[in-house]
């Protein structure tokens, strides 16, 4: 039954490539033209994620280093085992409804300190992309139309994020585990 | 919130590394931590710029008014208070199925025309978020995501022998987040119209 879920990640992207250029060149786009016109942001919004990037780096990098994150991991791991949660994606998970550009720099970290392909750096990669910063997205619509009481938004978001957290543990350990 | 997790990972660092006898390693781990940041940034251009260029011609294809069409029956039931053909319910539709594709940059203004339609909606106090603005804002920031794009190219950076192997996971684990956003929604509704 998991098997669709990696077909899915297989086929996603090469499906896509084929079909979003035929549709466009179907519905008469000049292809060429209107894929560069839009590539052309793309230095930009990744040379605007290094700010984020470097703050969020260097602290996780200081904290590592230093021996406190195996602290942390020490003092948390024999709660998270037990539902399967390694203890190295805990600051992630607390940074992520935060700040997506600083839970990037974690996700980054990790991947590059346990690899891509190991079940944390599959775990970590998931729940970036599955989630999102909540408190951002509230605070920025909100307060564009000057609504300062969000009654009950914020628990509903966090609802939802913890879910997706808790889906993607159980969705790595069924498809990686 | 941030400014504290931040500053809490610098200075707790800092202490430790003193209290175990290697504060030198302090000044190594931050310059490191910033070159691995900026290379990661200057990596990530690639894929971005090709993404983007893909996003743009999905969207001159009709895409997201495509995807939009498919959304509007489950919109309309999960905002009664708008009337059908209400604007407000155009950039709603709109702004979910941009972000169902990962069109952030399309996404943002157009959530931000949903909020100012929902507030000319808004019969009671402009300053407390509406019924329609919670759900809305509920299915935003849950939204099923496709194609996690910036992930995969940091995996593609890292060496990863299958860099798309969590598109599957992602999309499964938005799908669960998503329903459990709808739900606690109307629960929640419910709960604050008999006055809570």
């Amino acid at each position: 039954m998991f098997g669709i879920v990696s077909d899915l990640s297989r086929w996603a992207i090469p499906v896509v490539l084929l079909l979003v250029p035929l549709i466009a060149m179907i519905r008469g786009v000049s292809v060429f033209e209107t894929f560069v016109e839009g590539a052309e942001d793309g230095f930009g919004t990744a040379i605007k994620t290094i700010p984020y990037l470097v703050a969020m780096l260097v602290a996780i990098s200081v904290f590592r280093a230093s021996g406190a994150l195996d602290m942390l991991v020490g003092i948390c791991a024999p709660v998270l085992d037990k539902v399967g949660v390694p203890a190295e994606v805990l600051p992630h998970a607390i940074m992520r409804p935060l700040s997506g550009g600083a839970a990037l720099g974690i996700a980054t970290d990790i991947i590059k300190t346990d690899g891509p392909d190991s079940f944390i750096g599959r775990l970590v990669s998931t729940m970036q992309g599955s989630s999102d910063t909540t408190f951002y997205v509230l605070t920025l619509y909100f307060g564009s139309v000057g609504i300062s009481r969000y009654r009950y938004s914020i628990i509903s978001g966090l609802t939802a994020d913890f879910t997706t957290l808790v889906a993607s543990v159980y969705i790595c350990h069924k498809v990686f585990g | 919130m941030v400014n504290y997790i931040w500053l809490g990972m610098m200075v707790v660092g800092i202490l430790v590394a003193a209290a175990n006898g290697h504060v030198e390693v302090v000044t190594k781990a931050a310059l490191e931590g910033a070159q691995v940041a900026v290379q990661t940034a200057i990596d990530l251009i690639a894929i971005i710029t090709f993404w983007l260029g893909v996003m743009k011609l999905a969207e001159a294809a009709g895409l997201v008014r495509a995807l939009a069409r498919m959304v509007q029956p489950i919109t309309n039931f999960l905002f009664p208070g708008i009337p059908r053909k209400h604007p407000a319910m155009g950039a709603i539709v709109m702004n979910l199925s941009a972000n169902i594709l990962g069109l952030g940059n399309a996404a943002t203004p157009m959530g931000l025309i949903a909020m100012q339609e929902l507030q000319k909606l808004n019969r009671g106090d402009p300053k407390t978020a509406t019924d329609a603005m919670c759900t809305f804002l509920a299915l935003n920031t849950s939204c099923i995501t496709l194609i996690p794009t910036t992930i995969i190219g940091i995996r593609l950076i890292y060496g990863s022998s299958d860099p798309t192997e969590i598109v599957g996971t992602t999309i499964f684990a938005t799908a669960a987040g998503m329903t459990a956003a709808i739900i606690m929604d109307r629960i929640l509704r419910y709960l604050y119209s008999k006055g809570w």
